[in-house]
Formats: structure tokens, C-alpha cells, sequence
């Protein structure tokens, strides 16, 4: 038995590289050892991708664009399992984000998109845009008044961009250009089943081509450098008489088997959710979703999921008209710039630090701001605009940009960093 | 890193064991996925039982009814008919119905519950098509019979198959009852299955 | 490094703390209790009876109710349903969206999804928040849905028992709205009931693997 098998590996070896993508990919991936709470979060993305795509796939054999939102209570009702399945996808949604958010704050903490990890945090930004639009995409399928007037918030966001800060376009040529954006993107002169069934399309098959291919970047990309630690140590750089990094273990087994623990906890707070609060308080499925798309009225109030409420907010918190632009255009823009500006990160940073262990108070605190910031500015997007939070909202999108352009460049100017050591630290 | 005194027994049972739980896991957050495929609430009530009335079918008529997409044959049946049954044995490929293509209260030589009634699937048994019903004998069917106008299939008035013809086997009549006298419910067993 | 965590956390409160709010009116706690099946019986039959002319419950089917209920399909086509011969059919009426809309205003709604889609309080409060009012059309105004379009339906009700019986029918309606916008709510918690016993049981040797083999890394 175990020569045929063998003899089958052999056999597919000779013609694909079966063995040494093993190798170099789990059993002689060299891993720093001293991972920590925080490096769970690229696996639990892995898990929460394969539970989307599963619970995805499954989803299209019973929705149906053209009824989205009796298709949904026909799943929840009528399909047999229907409701855990859409339940699954539903709750996997919020927590993709959730764990992404903690994936990318890590490398926040640790420096890991600083060099030579550029493209790593490129392609991992490229997944979170994605994430972003197939987020959006999805919550306008079940097509409750929420979906539909969600959707036609964003889609109105199109007849906002700017496009008369081009010298050979007025205001007026601009105005036309962003209507007849906004009815190409609608692919009708409402929010109507067209649109449903071309966000149904790119939800189900564009943009999933496009998010497994990135993840499969990301790591490819991840796998060339080596992994960076809560040291912000080069393992590669100490290495013993067999060229194996002193500071590294293979993933496979260790990274595995302390991986496992780590998703069977993750599963369990993601059951708990899923089985006893499947709406989230209102938070994952909103109330207003329980009643049809109605054109003729507006839920009391409107607000998108938790995930975008950071860059809602950004976007509601610009009211003012510069440059001869409309602050919605601003908003546009501040918005934009928000998601953009993570991008440029691996060149803002000019700290000669990787880890936040090692850098000085003043970045501690600018980071820990900066956390708290963003949480901020996340609430307040899910909340009505008035008085202390739309004040609240100006200033958080203002530290927002401060912390990237100010902070990021200059910190280590006015602080001693610590010495950082030449081995990792830890290994537990 | 070091390998000095690693109890490999130990690693190989908790490697078992985890994966032993993990698969029955597995096989567990399957389930669902598998039995969603079966039919929806709707497509079970769409499926439900359907009832016919036969009072009003004159003698040596058919009524074609619909349950689950497919055609439902009643045939009532004249003595003539009835007795004419036995003369084809020859010419059958299964006149004892000895292959299971009918509930057991049907397997009889009239193949019904009431030898009046012929209740079957319009379905020809060869790849689908639906039989014509020929009431008067023809040339293919000196005693009435269904004649499957696809690939020449024959079958008599009990939809018994004729030798010589590509359909394998009797035409399948369904689970059926009566609820009264002359009201068969197609795809029920509640009612009378007894003559 | 664990203060901010703590830190994360905490400011992750507020978030849930205002996950409940949205309305303005004072709404009382509706008794909702799935598991009490004479309640939810009774809700069935006075919302068959009382609600379901004008109101369906689209979404859900007889059969589903009888079984979940405890009825039998007989008693359940006879004494519940006025519109069918089908045990799997939905609870449809007979009432068009542009009759409804003749009759008051705004068709009434489908309130299949009510209980999700307002709350069980908010409904248990309308139930019982009917008052007089001579200004409007029927004579009566609510509570916690001004200037309604909706007649008192239960207002002979309401003057032929006693308070305390006519809110415990209010609740029975309310209990069978609150199951009939998630029938499969009491299993769903169950099943998840037997997930977390199954995951914390593979916790244990997953957990027990993963220090076998980091005795390797020192």
C-alpha cells in the first residue's frame, strides 16, 4: 500500500512539482519561533476565505437575482440547512473583516510591510479593496431596504467624483459625466434588478477570481522574504552551518499544530455568534433588511456595516467647500485617500524601527491613538451625523491623515528607541 | 530546535486522535451541505399528493393528470379490455410484473388496486418519452395499448411491455390510493390500497 | 502589548452599547417564550383570525406551522386556514396590495419577517398601545405608531376582557409573530449548543498536540 502511494507521489513528481512546493511552502518554510496572539489572524483569513467560498458557492444554487430578497427567506425557510449556510455567510462576512483588521493592525505593531516586505502589504491592501467591493456587492444581494438604499448611497458616490479638476472638464460636463456614471453602474435609471444581477455576477465570480488569486500573491510573495516577528528581526540573517535561520522552525508541523488550537477557538466565537446571535444585534443583519426594497422609503436611518464605518465617517465628516470643490467631492476624496494612504505605508514609515517593542514612547502612544482613532471613527460611521460626533468625526479623520503623514515620517526624530537585539526573543 | 527525547508514540495517538475528531467533525459540517440539495419545502408541497377524480370518466377513457412534472395516466378500464389482458402473455416480455415497477398492492395481473383503474406514469421506460394512448386496437396493438411514438415501444393496457421493443421493462405505476370511491390520490398511501 | 488590547477592547463598548437603540418611544417587554406552545397556538388562532385578513404571513407555510407548533395537519387546514386546501402552501390572503392601499392608505404588510424587522416589544406595545381618538378616521390612535392607518381590529376584544387577559392574548400574538419571523430559531440554538461541545472536545488534543511538539522549540 504504501509503495503504491509512494510510487504515485514519485510518479506525479516527475511532472509537477509536488514535493518541493511542499518543502518550501510548509516543512522547510522557516518560521520565526516567536510568533505570537497576533499571528493567528493570516490563518483565520484563510479560514474565513474557504468558509466564504463554500457557503458562497452553495448560496447560488438556491438565491435568484430577480427575487433577491424573497430567495433569501426561501433559503432561510425552505432549503433544507438553508439558514445555517446563509447564516455562515452571512456572520463570515463581518468576521473576515474582523480578522483582517487585526491581521493588517499587526503588521502595524511589527512593521512587516517595511522592506523587503513591500509587495507583501501591497498585494494584502489589493485583497482588503477587493474585500471592500465584494463586501458591498454582497450586502445589496438579499435586497432589503437596507441593501437597496445602501446601495443607492454608494452608487451616488460615483456622480461625486471629481472630475472638473481636470483643466479640460467644467463643472457642468462633470455633473453629466457622474449621471451618466451612476446609470451605467445602475445599468437603469433606479436601483432595479439589472443592477442586482450584474453586482450578483461580479459578487459571485469577478471578484472571488481576483481575491484567491491575490491571497495567492500575498503568500508567494510572503514565502520569498520570510515571515518578519514582534522583534522585527531578520532571521535570515543569522543562520546556521546548514543555511537554516538559528531563529526558525518549519511551519509544518510547528506552525501547524499551534495553528489548530487558534481556529478551533476562532470557531467557536464565530459558533456563538452564528448560532445565538446571528444578526448581531442589528449590527451583521440590520433590522431595516427584514423588509423588501421599498424606493419610496428611506430607512429612519441610514447606515452602512460596521467594516466601512471608518471610511464612512471620513467621507460624512468633510463639509467644507475648498478649492471651489463640493465637500461632497471632498468627501470623496478624504475617503479615498484614507484607503490609499495604507497603501503608500512602507515609504511613509521612515522609522529605522521595526517593531514596536523596540521604538520609544512617542510612537507607542501615536500607534495606541491611532487604534483607538480608528475605532472612533468606525462607531461614528454607524451613527446618525449631529453635534459631538460629526465634531468627534472631523477630528479623527484629521489625526487619521496626521498619523500617516506626520507621525509615521517623523516619530523616531523625537524619540530613543531601544536597542533592538540580534535574536529573537521568546519562542513560546 | 531540538529533537532529544521526542516521544513519538505520544505524537502519533494525539495526531490520531485530533484527526479522528476533526474528520467526524468534518463529516458533521457536511451534512448540511449535502442535505440542502435535497427538495426545498417548496418543491415538497409543489410535490404533494395530487387527487383525481374518476366519476365522471367514461368507460374506455383516459384522464391524464400532473404530479412532480410528470404525466399521470387513468384508464378506465371496459371488461372487454379487462379480458383481453391474459391473451398477450405470449407476446410480453413481463406479464407477471416480477420487476419492481409498482407498488405491491398493484403487482397483480391487471397491475391497478380496482381492475377498473389503471393508474400509471406516462413515461415510456426506454429514454422518456411519453406514450400515445391507442384505445381502439391498431396495427401495432390489436387490443389497444400506449405506443411510444419516439422509438416504437409498445406496451398494453395494463402498460405491460411487448417483447421485441428497446423499453426494458412495464411502464412504473405510482404510489396511489383511494380517498373515497372514485377519488384516487396520486403519491398518498393514506387512503385505500385494498380493492 | 496587553493594555492595549485591554484598550481595543473597551473602546469596542460603546459600538455595542448603541446596537439596541433606534426608537424613541417607551416600549414595553413583550412575553416571549418559543418554547410555550399553548401560547403560541392560541397567537395562531387569533392572529388567523383577527390579523390575517388583511395581513399574511407569506413566508411561512401551514405545514411548517403545524409541525413546529404540535397541531395535526387535519385540525390545522380545518380551524386555521381560510384560504387553501394545501397543507404546504403558504399563509397568503386574499387581499390585493392595491385593495389595501384603497382601503388604508398603505397595503397592510406582510409580517413575516414583523418581529425581525420592528422587535417583539415593538409589536406586543402596538398590540396593546390602541387608544381613542375621535380625529382619526376609525376612531382610534396608537401609542407607539401615531396616526396608523391600522382600525382597532381587537377593540371588542380588548372591551370584553380584562386587562390582564387581553395583554396575555396580545403576548400569545406576539409570541407566535416572534416565531413566525425565525421558525427555526429554538433548533438553530440547540444545534449551536452541540457545535461548542464539539469544538471544546477537539480543543483538547488539538491543544495537547501543539505542546507535544513545541517541546521541540526552545
Amino acid at each position: 500500500m504504501m509503495r503504491m502511494v509512494n510510487g504515485l507521489i514519485d510518479w506525479v513528481d516527475a511532472r509537477l512539482p509536488v514535493v518541493n512546493t511542499y518543502k518550501k511552502h510548509m516543512s522547510e518554510y522557516y518560521a520565526p519561533k516567536n510568533f505570537n496572539f497576533w499571528y493567528y489572524f493570516g490563518v483565520l483569513s484563510m479560514v474565513v476565505l474557504i468558509n466564504q467560498l463554500l457557503t458562497g458557492i452553495w448560496l447560488t444554487m438556491f438565491y435568484s437575482p430577480s427575487d433577491g430578497f424573497g430567495s433569501v427567506e426561501y433559503i432561510m425557510r425552505d432549503v433544507q440547512w438553508g439558514w445555517l449556510i446563509r447564516y455562515m455567510h452571512a456572520v463570515g462576512a463581518s468576521a473576515f473583516f474582523a480578522v483582517v483588521y487585526l491581521h493588517m493592525f499587526r503588521g502595524l505593531l511589527y512593521g512587516s510591510y517595511k522592506p523587503p516586505r513591500e509587495l507583501v502589504w501591497i498585494f494584502g491592501m489589493l485583497i482588503y479593496v477587493a474585500l471592500m467591493a465584494e463586501g458591498f456587492l454582497g450586502y445589496v444581494l438579499p435586497w432589503g431596504n437596507m441593501s437597496y438604499w445602501g446601495a443607492q448611497v454608494i452608487i451616488s458616490l460615483a456622480g461625486a467624483i471629481p472630475f472638473d479638476i481636470l483643466p479640460f472638464i467644467d463643472a457642468k460636463d462633470a455633473k453629466e459625466i457622474g449621471e451618466a456614471l451612476t446609470t451605467w453602474v445602475r445599468g437603469d435609471y433606479l436601483l432595479s434588478t439589472a443592477t442586482v444581477n450584474k453586482f450578483f455576477a461580479l459578487h459571485v465570480v469577478a471578484i472571488p477570481l481576483v481575491l484567491v488569486a491575490l491571497v495567492f500573491l500575498h503568500i508567494l510573495a510572503l514565502h520569498e522574504v520570510g515571515s518578519n516577528n514582534p522583534d522585527g528581526v531578520e532571521i535570515k540573517q543569522n543562520k546556521d552551518e546548514n543555511g537554516i535561520p538559528r531563529d526558525g522552525i518549519p511551519f509544518h508541523p510547528y506552525y501547524t499544530v499551534k495553528d489548530l488550537p487558534g481556529v478551533i477557538v476562532f470557531l467557536m466565537i464565530f459558533a456563538v455568534v452564528i448560532f445565538f446571535f446571528p444578526t448581531g444585534g442589528g449590527y451583521l443583519i440590520e433590522k431595516p433588511n427584514f423588509v423588501a426594497a421599498n424606493p419610496l422609503k428611506t430607512p429612519d436611518h441610514i447606515a452602512p456595516v460596521w467594516y466601512y464605518g471608518p471610511y464612512y465617517a471620513m467621507l460624512r465628516a468633510t463639509t467644507i467647500e475648498w478649492f471651489g470643490m463640493s465637500a461632497k467631492s471632498w468627501g470623496l476624496i478624504a475617503m479615498g485617500g484614507g484607503i490609499v494612504v495604507l497603501f503608500l505605508l512602507p515609504w511613509l514609515d521612515r522609522h529605522p524601527v521595526k517593531s514596536i517593542r523596540y521604538k520609544g514612547w512617542l510612537s507607542k502612544t501615536l500607534l495606541l491613538i491611532f487604534a483607538l482613532d480608528f475605532l472612533m471613527l468606525g462607531f461614528l460611521g454607524t451613527q446618525p451625523a449631529s453635534g459631538l460626533y460629526k465634531t468627534l468625526a472631523q477630528i479623527g479623520t484629521v489625526y487619521y491623515f496626521l498619523f500617516f503623514f506626520l507621525a509615521l515620517p517623523l516619530a523616531h526624530r523625537f524619540e530613543k528607541s531601544k536597542a533592538v537585539p540580534e535574536r529573537v526573543t521568546g519562542g513560546h | 530546535m531540538s529533537n532529544d527525547g521526542v516521544n513519538t508514540s505520544r505524537r502519533t495517538f494525539l495526531i490520531g486522535l485530533t484527526s479522528a475528531v476533526g474528520a467526524a467533525g468534518a463529516i458533521g459540517a457536511a451534512v448540511p451541505f449535502v442535505k440542502s440539495w435535497q427538495p426545498s419545502a417548496k418543491a415538497e408541497n409543489a410535490g404533494a399528493p395530487v387527487e383525481v377524480d374518476v366519476s365522471k370518466l367514461d368507460m374506455g377513457q383516459r384522464v391524464v393528470a400532473e404530479w412532480r412534472g410528470q404525466p399521470i395516466w387513468v384508464v378506465r378500464r371496459t371488461d372487454d379490455m379487462i379480458a383481453n389482458l391474459d391473451k398477450l402473455n405470449g407476446e410480453l416480455k413481463d406479464p407477471q410484473s416480477e420487476a419492481d415497477q409498482q407498488p405491491p398492492y398493484a403487482a397483480n395481473e391487471w397491475r391497478s388496486i380496482k381492475k377498473e383503474y389503471l393508474v400509471l406514469i406516462g413515461i415510456c421506460t426506454h429514454l422518456g418519452c411519453s406514450p400515445l394512448f391507442e384505445e381502439e386496437p391498431t396495427v401495432e396493438l390489436q387490443y389497444g395499448g400506449f405506443f411510444c411514438p419516439c422509438h416504437g415501444s409498445k406496451f398494453d393496457l395494463a402498460g405491460r411491455v411487448y417483447q421485441g421493443v428497446p423499453a426494458p421493462t412495464n411502464l412504473v405505476v405510482p404510489p396511489h390510493s383511494y380517498t373515497s370511491d372514485a377519488v384516487i390520490i396520486i403519491g398518498s398511501e393514506e387512503g385505500e390500497t385494498e380493492a | 502589548m496587553k493594555k492595549l488590547v485591554v484598550a481595543l477592547l473597551f473602546s469596542c463598548l460603546p459600538a455595542l452599547a448603541g446596537a439596541a437603540g433606534g426608537h424613541d418611544v417607551e416600549l414595553e417587554k413583550a412575553p416571549v417564550n418559543l418554547q410555550d406552545k399553548v401560547s403560541l397556538q392560541n397567537g395562531a388562532k387569533l392572529f388567523v383570525n383577527y390579523c390575517m385578513g388583511c395581513h399574511s404571513l407569506e413566508y411561512l407555510r401551514y405545514g411548517r406551522m403545524a409541525e413546529d407548533l404540535g397541531m395535526s395537519d387535519e385540525l390545522t387546514l380545518k380551524y386555521l386556514n381560510f384560504t387553501t386546501d394545501k397543507i404546504g402552501d403558504q399563509m397568503q390572503n386574499g387581499m390585493t396590495a392595491a385593495d389595501g392601499k384603497a382601503w388604508f392608505g398603505n397595503p397592510p404588510p406582510d409580517l413575516s419577517l414583523a418581529a425581525r424587522h420592528r422587535s417583539s416589544d415593538w409589536i406586543y406595545s402596538y398590540l396593546i398601545g390602541f387608544y381613542e381618538d375621535e380625529s382619526r378616521p376609525y376612531g382610534y390612535n396608537n401609542h407607539v405608531f401615531p396616526s396608523v392607518g391600522m382600525p382597532h381590529v381587537m377593540a371588542k376584544m380588548e372591551q370584553d376582557l380584562s386587562e390582564e387577559e387581553f395583554e396575555s392574548n396580545m403576548g400569545d400574538i406576539t409570541n407566535f409573530l416572534t416565531y413566525a419571523a425565525e421558525p427555526i430559531a429554538p433548533t438553530r440554538e440547540r444545534i449551536g449548543v452541540y457545535v461548542l461541545v464539539f469544538l471544546a472536545i477537539l480543543l483538547i488534543p488539538a491543544y495537547l498536540l501543539k505542546k507535544e511538539y513545541w517541546k521541540d522549540v526552545h
